[in-house]
C-alpha cells in the first residue's frame, strides 16, 4: 500500500504524518493524532457523529480520506475551547442540556459552530436545517435547537 | 412540589446542570473506542451473505497470507474449547460461530485478527467461504405450517418452529364476555421489526493478562455484573472464573436496549485474547449493527375489544405471534417469555382479559430486545390504545370520550388488573383532561368538521397509556436465576464529601447527576460533592444494570436506602458529638440540631470528620452503607398523548404539526433530565410510527442494512414537542419516584398512527399498521379516489 507524507494543520497545530492512500480523515485524527473527540457512528455519511471542520466548513471526516486534508486546515471538538474559556456552543450544550450520552454531541456542536459563523443569528428552521445532517438519537433535538440559540445569543 | 433542599445542596426537584457534560463538550469521553491498550490488536469479523446455508468449506489460506493479519478464528477453533456455543438470556442456545451451518444474513462465520483495523477487514475480504444455500423462512405464520423446514436442527427433539407458547387470563370468561358483548372489534395490528442504532455501535477490548490470570473486557454493556457472571458461566470449564473478570463498561453512547445481550463478536474477541494473550479490540460498523445485533418488536397481534352500546369496555382479547429470529435471545425476566405484554388491558378498567402468544423461530437474526421500553410494553400500549379508538369508530364515540368513560378511577387504586398485575398509583383523567385543555380539543375537533368540508386532511390522535417499569419483585423477576435487585454503595469521606456507587449503567441518562442528587436529598450533601460511579464491576456492588426504566425504581431506591443507613449513624455520633440522646435531636437537610435549641447542632460534614477522627466508643469508625434494594412492587408511570397530523393529499405525507404529552413519572428528582427524556422517548416513538423498519425481502436478504434505508428522524421532521405533566408519587418507591426514560416511546407511536387513521377515517379506513410511510397513505388515498 502506497504511502504519503501529508501536512495538516489541527486546532492550530501544524501535524506532519506519513499516511497510506486509504486511511480516513476520521482515522487520521482520532487514531494517528489521538484527538479522540470526533466520533464514528455509522460509516455513510448520514450521522454526522465525525463532523469536523476543514478550511472552516463543517464535513464529515469518515468518508474523506486524510490525503484529501494535506495542506488544510481542520478544527475539531477539541479546538472549541479557547484559553480555558469554552466557546458558546459548548457553553449553549451544557447549560441547555444539549446532550444525553453525548457521542454525537462533538459533530453537533462543530455544525452548530459552523452556522454560527455563517449565520450569527439563524431561525429555528435554520438551525434544524444546518442540524439536519446530524443524527441525535437521545435529545429529540429540542434542547439541541435551544443550545445553538444560546450561542447565538453570547456570540 | 417544592423541593426539600436547597439549591445549593441540589437534592431532588432542582434542575441542576449535569455532572457528566464538562467532559463531554470537550470531547473527552471514554467510549469504547477512545480506549487504546498496548500491544492491542483488531479483530473484524466474516459474515454469511446467506440468511441459511450449509458452510461447506472455509478456506482462510489467503487470509493468513496478508501481511499484517495474525490469525483465522472459526468455529472449529472454538470448538476445541467447547466455546462455539453460547446461552442467550432467555435460556435458549445460539452458536458463535458456525461449525455447519449459518441461520440468518450476517451471521457470523469467522474472524481475523490483525495488527490494525484496516489490515484485519483485508483479511475478511480474503477469506473464502463455500456455502450450500437452504430454504428460508422468513415468515413466522409460515413457519408454524404444518411441513415448514425445521429451522433448529440443533436441538434434537426439535419437530417444529415454535419456541414457545405463553398465556395470561382467563380464556372461557373472556370469550363468553366478548361472546355478550353489544360490540366488538378486531384488528390484525402489526408492529414491525426495528432497531435502536444508538448512534455509537456495539464493540469491546478483551484484554487477557496471563501472568495474573486475569481478563478485563472493556465493552458496551448496559449490566455489566450480569455480563460478568454470564461470561463466568460460559467460561468456566475452559479456567475463567469470576473473580478473575472484569467488566468496565466505559462512556456508553446510547443503549436503549441494544447494549443488553452478549453478542458472539465479545466472546470470540475474549477467546482471541485468551489464546493470543493480547488485547483484542472488536467495533462492529453500522451496517453489522443493523443486520447483526438483536432486533426488538416483530409482533404480529391480532386484537379484539367488546363493549357495550354504551361504551363500556367489557373484555380484551390477544392472540400474538412473536417472530424472534433465529434464537429466543431476548432479553426478558426469565419467568416472562412475553415480556411484561400482560400490560395490555392499559388504563382501562377491563374485567375479563386473556392473551396468548407464540413464539417462532424464522432465519432473522436473533432477538428480540426492547428499543427504549421495558419489556414488550411497547407492543402492548400499541394494541390497546390502536384497538381502542377502532372501538371509538364503530361506536361513533368521540376516542376521548371513550377513554374518560373507561379510565380506571383515582380511587381504584392501587389496582388488580385482570391479568394480574397491581398498579401502584395513578390518575388518568387528569393527566388526559390537561393534555386536552393544551392542546385546545374542542377547538381541534371544529377545525377539523371545517377543513373536512374542504377536502384537507387533518387527524388528532390520543393515546392514553399505562407503563410497568422497574423490574423487579425478586419473587417474580429474575435473569437467569439471578434475581432483579439492584445496589448502591456510598462512603462519606472525613472532609464530608462522598463516593457512590452503583450497580447500573448510565448511556445518557444522567446516573451520575440524579444519583447525587438522590444522595444529596437524603444526607444534605451538595450534590456536587457526590461523585457517582458505575460500570466497573471491580468496584461496583452487584446490580442487573440499566434497561427497562429500571434505574430509579431499583437503583435510586437503593441509593435512598444506603444513605437512610448512614443516616442513622450520622445519628449517633451527633448525639455523641453534642452530648444529648438520639430521640433528642432532629434533621433537617444537611444537620441534626437539637430539639429546642437549633443553635445547638452538627453539619453531616462535622459528622463525616468525627466519624474519622472521633467516633463515639462502641461504634465502628467510618461512615458508608450498601443497600441491595428489591422493591415491593413495579412501577406504574402513565401519561396522556395527544398528536395533530396534517397530510398531503397529493404526496402522502404526514406531518406533526403539534404534540403534546403530559407525562406523569411520580416525584422527579431532576425536571430537566425528565424534559430531555421525555423529548428523546418521543422522538423514538415518533421513528417507528412513521419511518424505521427493518425489512426483509423473501430470501432473507435485509433491505434496511445501513442509515441509507434505515431512517432514523432529524430534525427536520422531528416536531418541537410540548411537554407537560401531573405528579402521583408511586406509595412504595422510597422517593416517590416511578421512572420514565421509555415512557414515551411506549406512549407516542399509537398517538400518532391514532392521529393519521382519524384524519382518514371518514373515507372508511380504521387501522394502518406503522412506520405509516407517504408510501402507504399515498396508496390508501389513490384507492379511495382522493388522489390520482
Amino acid at each position: 500500500m502506497a504511502t504519503h507524507q501529508i501536512r495538516v494543520t489541527v486546532n492550530g497545530t501544524e501535524h506532519k504524518a506519513e499516511v497510506e492512500s486509504r486511511l480516513l480523515l476520521v482515522h487520521l485524527i482520532r487514531e494517528v493524532l489521538g484527538l479522540t473527540g470526533t466520533h464514528i457512528g455509522c460509516d455513510t455519511t448520514h450521522c454526522g457523529a465525525c463532523t469536523v471542520l476543514l478550511d472552516g466548513e463543517p464535513i464529515k471526516s469518515c468518508t474523506m480520506l486524510a490525503v484529501q486534508a494535506d495542506g488544510r486546515q481542520l478544527m475539531t471538538v477539541e479546538g472549541l475551547e479557547r484559553d480555558g474559556k469554552l466557546d458558546p456552543i459548548q457553553e449553549g450544550f451544557f447549560q441547555e442540556h444539549g446532550l444525553q450520552c453525548g457521542f454525537c454531541t462533538p459533530g453537533m456542536m462543530m455544525t452548530g459552530y459552523a452556522l454560527l459563523r455563517r449565520k450569527p443569528k439563524p431561525s429555528e428552521l435554520e438551525i434544524r436545517e444546518a442540524i439536519s445532517g446530524n443524527l441525535c438519537r437521545c435529545t429529540g433535538y429540542v434542547n439541541i435547537v435551544k443550545a445553538v440559540q444560546f450561542a447565538a445569543e453570547r456570540r | 412540589m417544592a423541593p426539600k433542599t436547597s439549591p445549593e445542596i441540589g437534592g431532588m426537584g432542582h434542575s441542576i446542570k449535569r455532572k457528566e457534560d464538562p467532559r463531554l463538550i470537550r470531547g473527552k469521553g471514554t467510549f469504547i473506542d477512545d480506549i487504546k491498550l498496548p500491544g492491542m490488536l483488531y479483530m473484524d469479523i466474516v459474515r454469511s451473505p446467506y440468511a441459511h446455508a450449509k458452510i461447506v468449506n472455509i478456506n482462510t489460506e489467503a487470509a493468513l497470507k496478508v501481511p499484517g493479519v495474525l490469525g483465522v478464528i472459526t468455529g472449529a477453533d472454538l470448538a476445541k474449547y467447547n466455546l462455539h456455543w453460547m446461552p442467550t438470556l432467555m435460556s435458549d442456545t445460539q452458536m458463535v460461530l458456525p461449525v455447519e451451518k449459518v441461520m440468518y444474513q450476517a451471521q457470523e462465520v469467522a474472524a481475523i485478527i490483525a495488527t490494525d483495523r484496516y489490515t484485519a477487514a483485508d483479511g475478511v475480504a480474503a477469506v473464502d467461504v463455500d456455502y450450500d444455500p437452504l430454504p428460508v423462512v422468513m415468515d413466522p405464520f409460515k413457519a408454524m405450517e404444518p411441513g415448514a423446514p425445521v429451522l433448529r436442527t440443533d436441538k434434537k427433539d426439535k419437530k417444529d418452529n415454535r419456541i414457545f407458547h405463553w398465556e395470561a387470563g382467563d380464556r372461557v370468561a373472556t370469550d363468553k364476555a366478548l361472546k355478550d358483548s353489544d360490540v366488538v372489534v378486531s384488528e390484525d395490528i402489526y408492529i414491525p421489526r426495528i432497531h435502536v442504532a444508538s448512534i455509537e455501535t456495539c464493540g469491546c477490548i478483551a484484554d487477557f493478562d496471563r501472568a495474573r490470570g486475569k481478563l478485563t473486557v472493556y465493552m458496551t454493556t448496559q449490566a455489566p455484573h450480569a455480563i460478568r457472571t454470564v461470561f463466568a458461566l460460559v467460561a468456566g470449564h475452559v479456567g475463567l472464573s469470576e473473580e478473575r473478570i472484569r467488566i468496565v463498561s466505559p462512556d456508553i453512547g446510547g443503549g436503549f436496549g441494544g447494549k443488553v445481550p452478549v453478542y458472539p463478536g465479545y466472546v470470540i474477541a475474549v477467546a482471541a485474547s485468551v489464546l493470543l494473550g493480547k488485547p483484542i479490540k472488536w467495533i462492529e460498523d453500522r451496517m453489522e449493527n443493523l443486520q447483526a445485533d438483536s432486533f426488538a418488536r416483530d409482533y404480529h397481534m391480532k386484537a379484539e375489544i367488546g363493549a357495550k352500546k354504551d361504551g363500556t369496555m367489557t373484555a380484551l382479547r390477544i392472540k400474538t405471534i412473536a417472530d424472534h429470529g433465529y434464537a429466543d435471545a431476548a432479553a426478558n425476566p426469565s419467568k416472562f417469555p412475553a415480556g411484561l405484554f400482560s400490560i395490555c388491558t392499559g388504563s382501562y378498567d377491563l374485567r375479563k382479559a386473556f392473551v396468548e402468544l407464540d413464539g417462532v423461530y424464522t432465519n432473522k437474526p436473533p432477538g428480540g430486545v426492547a428499543y427504549r421500553c421495558s419489556f414488550r410494553v411497547t407492543e402492548a400500549v400499541h394494541a390497546i390504545e390502536r384497538i381502542t379508538d377502532v372501538l371509538a369508530q364503530q361506536l361513533k364515540m368521540d376516542p376521548a370520550e371513550l377513554r374518560l368513560k373507561n379510565f380506571i378511577k383515582p380511587e381504584q387504586f392501587p389496582y388488580h388488573s385482570a391479568l394480574g398485575w397491581e398498579y401502584d398509583s395513578g390518575d388518568y383523567h387528569t393527566a388526559l383532561k390537561k393534555a386536552m385543555t393544551l392542546i385546545d380539543y374542542a377547538g381541534l375537533r371544529k377545525e377539523q368538521a371545517e377543513k373536512r368540508k374542504k377536502g384537507q386532511l387533518m387527524g388528532i390522535g390520543i393515546s392514553s397509556f399505562t407503563e410497568i417499569v422497574g423490574a423487579g419483585p425478586s419473587k417474580h423477576f429474575d435473569i437467569l436465576g439471578i434475581k432483579m435487585f439492584d445496589s448502591a454503595e456510598i462512603r462519606i469521606h472525613p472532609t464530608g464529601k462522598a463516593i457512590a456507587r452503583f450497580g447500573t449503567k448510565s448511556q445518557g441518562q444522567g446516573h451520575e447527576t440524579t444519583y447525587a442528587q438522590i444522595v444529596a436529598e437524603e444526607l444534605g450533601i451538595p450534590a456536587k460533592d457526590v461523585e457517582v460511579e458505575e460500570g466497573d464491576t471491580d468496584t461496583a456492588p452487584y446490580g442487573l444494570g440499566t434497561y427497562a426504566s429500571r434505574s430509579t425504581p431499583t437503583a435510586g431506591a437503593a441509593g435512598a436506602m444506603a444513605a437512610r443507613k448512614i443516616r442513622d449513624k450520622a445519628k449517633k455520633i451527633a448525639a455523641h458529638l453534642l452530648e444529648v440522646s438520639e430521640e433528642d435531636l432532629v434533621w433537617e437537610p444537611g444537620k441534626f440540631s437539637v430539639k429546642g435549641a437549633p443553635q445547638k447542632s452538627k453539619t453531616i460534614q462535622d459528622i463525616a470528620f468525627a466519624a474519622y477522627t472521633n467516633h463515639p466508643q462502641g461504634l465502628e469508625a467510618g461512615l458508608e452503607a450498601v443497600s441491595y434494594y428489591d422493591p415491593p412492587n413495579l412501577t406504574f408511570p402513565f401519561g396522556s398523548y395527544i398528536c395533530v397530523v396534517d397530510i398531503d393529499r397529493g404526496t402522502g405525507a404526514v406531518k406533526i404539526r403539534r404534540f403534546v404529552a403530559v407525562d406523569d413519572c411520580g416525584n422527579i428528582i431532576n425536571p430537566m433530565i425528565v424534559d430531555g427524556q421525555i423529548h428523546g422517548g418521543l422522538t423514538m416513538g415518533m421513528a417507528p410510527a412513521l419511518l424505521e423498519e427493518i425489512a426483509y425481502d423473501e430470501g432473507g436478504n435485509n433491505l434496511s442494512g445501513s442509515f441509507i434505508d434505515y431512517l432514523l428522524p432529524t430534525a427536520m421532521e422531528t416536531p418541537k414537542w410540548e411537554t407537560d405533566k401531573t405528579v402521583t408519587p408511586s406509595p412504595h418507591h422510597p422517593l416517590g419516584a416511578k421512572g420514565v426514560g421509555e415512557s414515551a416511546t411506549v406512549g407516542a407511536p399509537p398517538a400518532i398512527a391514532n392521529a393519521v387513521v382519524d384524519a382518514l377515517a371518514h373515507l372508511g379506513v380504521r387501522h394502518i399498521d406503522i412506520p405509516i410511510t407517504p408510501e402507504k397513505v399515498w396508496r390508501i388515498l389513490k384507492e379511495k379516489g382522493v388522489t390520482e
